[in-house]
């Protein structure tokens, strides 16, 4: 008899994806939110439980999902990393959708609001099956179906500009899982195994014997590059202004804060898991994702500084911060994983903060997304501007903050890495520099009071955020900053759930 | 000739890859929308192809038992785990299909065509 701590990775995805399946016939859209929010509350209850079981021992599982055993079967395995992922996700996820509920029902049509929270539970679910599964091709059906939810919640406004983003965002993300897949093929073509742990095993035979060489390279390169292509490192990126920029916030916030950190997730598993760290290294394939998560985090600034429309902006901030985790996947070593993990729950709770912050500002300036019109928004609405500030000052890095943990992680790893310590700190340095370039004009814009008659905008009422946007700002600015104060236990924490995968 | 020989062996492969490319690129650089769904099937049935491929032996029968008399013995059989991929890979596909060819006709609806550069460019013109 397994204790009952083994089933909570396995429930915790079945019962989101049973959630889903009952929330389509909830017709009203109230009720289902009230059920997407109890669920994901419960899951990120169970996953919390989870980790302080396992956490203090350092203790990890494979749990048998189904009736084959170990060589043949599907698995699932947990460790404190995984649980943590877990965790916050589904956290972030209740808040996502707490916080922008009020635009949710404002943008989507009446009739289809129930379906936008089956969406949201579809992508908790696959989110939590590509934290926890051990299994390759487990993990490719839950990208697609995590790629067609996303897809949705794009669309959900179904404006002109919403269902074009859709369309080039879909394209982009078949083109990666037919990439993954088809890395994924060549894989048990010559491993003979979907498991992770079995396909490690024989990639060291296969490295240690010197055979295949290329074909394993070209699987490398296929995995990577699929994975990138759907988490929009540069020069994959293209798709992801319009995706985020033009959805409502609600969506905008979960796919910034959550969807492409599944991909990355999945990613450090295919790293760890599946090739090995050393294996990947040797393959200069941490090499390729330094210098691209380098070019991501210059080139994702310096297009964020030339935009007027702020959910944009805030979107090429998305591609800068991506950049910053592969920094740390490419800088190799577990410390450097480690924050590059500590980088992903950073932006999955700082991110959704300014999107939630700035549709409240938006609204508060009657709608408007342009930068202009947002002067002097922090006044009007205030609880959105101080959550903008705290959060565009935990991206550029103030100390206190989460932004400033993930930094002083990155580059205290970087002392140990050769000559790409240079590279490394170069990056920090002109990233901060180039963040705080176009941070500090958006804050300094919401909170300039403005002169009445100095210029033609109408004179604007005071706007009430609502008690559920309210809650989901407090608490999202709560947890950037706790990040940022507990960064050394946290940070142990993830470090030593590393060094289990 | 040792290369032909190889090629001839590996002769799914060969073809899987050459599809796959073909739909990869007609994915990407195609601009009609309707064809880059084409092309996104062909690169998922490419890799259907390979799988497929993968899990066949020469001489050997789909894994059923009909014999009871005997204990079944693999030797038999041919390797049953790759149809079961492809048969979850192709229930995948079609759902993302369907929900693709959804998206293209609310978008035609919108713009009346198909062709992703046309659309762009009627965006530009409504932006300014």
């Amino acid at each position: 008899m397994l204790p009952l701590y083994y089933h909570v990775p396995f429930f915790s995805i079945v019962l989101l994806m049973m959630t889903g399946i009952l929330t389509s016939i909830i017709h009203s859209g109230k009720g289902a939110m009230a059920f997407h929010l109890t669920m994901s509350a419960f899951v990120c209850g169970a996953n919390l439980w989870l980790l302080s079981i396992l956490a203090p021992e350092g203790e990890c599982f494979t749990y048998a999902a189904g009736i084959l055993p170990h060589p043949w079967g599907n698995e699932l395995a947990a460790g404190p990393l995984q649980a943590a992922l877990a965790a916050a996700f589904a956290a972030v996820m209740f808040l996502c959708v707490l916080g922008g509920s009020r635009e949710i029902f404002e943008d989507v049509e009446a009739e289809k609001q129930n379906l936008y929270f089956v969406m949201c539970d579809l992508i908790l679910a696959s989110l939590m099956a590509m934290v926890y599964t051990n299994d390759g091709f487990t993990a490719y059906v839950f990208i697609e179906i995590n790629t067609i939810a996303a897809c949705a919640l794009v669309m959900a406004k179904d404006t002109g500009p919403t269902l074009v983003a859709t369309i080039r965002y879909l394209m982009m993300s078949l083109l990666g899982s037919g990439m993954f897949l088809l890395g994924l093929t060549f894989t048990y073509y010559i491993t003979g195994h979907l498991l992770l742990i079995n396909i490690h095993e024989q990639m060291e035979q296969i490295i240690a014997s010197g055979t295949y060489l290329i074909p394993v390279t070209v699987i490398m390169g296929l995995m990577t590059m699929g994975m990138c292509l759907k988490s929009a490192l540069f020069p994959f990126h293209t798709w992801l202004p319009d995706a985020h920029g033009t959805a409502t916030t609600s969506s905008s916030a979960i796919l910034s804060g959550l969807v492409l950190k599944g991909y990355i997730v999945l990613l450090l598993k295919v790293i760890f898991c599946l090739f090995g760290e050393a294996n990947y290294r040797a393959f200069h394939g941490g090499d390729i994702l330094l210098a691209f998560g380098f070019a991501a985090m210059v080139v994702g600034s310096v297009r964020a500084m030339g935009e007027t429309h702020i959910k944009r902006m805030i979107a090429y901030s998305s591609v800068a911060q991506i950049g910053y985790i592969y920094l740390g996947l490419g800088l190799g070593g577990r410390a450097a994983a480690a924050a590059a993990v500590y980088q992903i729950l950073v932006h999955a709770f700082t991110k959704p903060l300014l999107f939630l912050c700035a549709g409240q500002l938006a609204a508060a300036s009657g709608h408007r997304k342009q930068m202009y019109y947002l002067r002097g928004a922090g006044h009007r609405a205030r609880l959105a501007g101080i959550g903008f500030t705290i959060g565009a000052l935990s991206m550029i890095g103030l100390p206190l903050l989460g932004g400033f943990a993930v930094k002083f992680f990155l580059a205290d790893a970087a002392l140990a890495s050769g000559w790409r310590m240079w590279l490394a700190l170069a990056a920090l340095a002109i990233s901060s520099v180039l963040n705080a370039l176009y941070y500090l004009p958006a804050v300094v814009q919401i909170w300039t009071i403005r002169e009445h008659g100095e210029d033609d905008l109408p004179k604007l009422p005071r706007f009430s955020p609502g008690f559920a946007a309210a809650i989901a700002i407090v608490a999202l600015a709560a947890c950037s900053i706790l990040l940022g104060i507990f960064c050394a236990p946290l940070g142990k924490l993830l470090s030593d759930g590393v060094a289990l995968l | 000739m040792e290369l032909l020989t190889t090629l001839w062996i590996q002769r799914y492969m060969v073809v899987s890859v050459l599809l796959f490319c073909i739909g990869a690129f007609s994915l990407v650089f195609n601009p009609n929308l309707i064809k880059k769904l084409i092309g996104f099937d062909l690169m998922d049935n490419a890799i259907y192809l390979m799988l497929t491929s993968a899990g066949y032996i020469d001489g050997r029968i789909a894994p059923i038992v009909t014999d009871f008399s005997a204990a079944p013995s693999a030797e038999h059989f041919v390797n049953p785990i790759p149809a079961g991929l492809v048969l979850t890979g192709i229930v995948v596909s079609v759902s993302v299909t369907a929900f693709a060819l959804a998206l293209v006709v609310r978008i035609y609806q919108k713009y009346h065509t198909v062709y992703l550069d046309v659309i762009m460019a009627s965006m530009k013109k409504e932006v300014d």
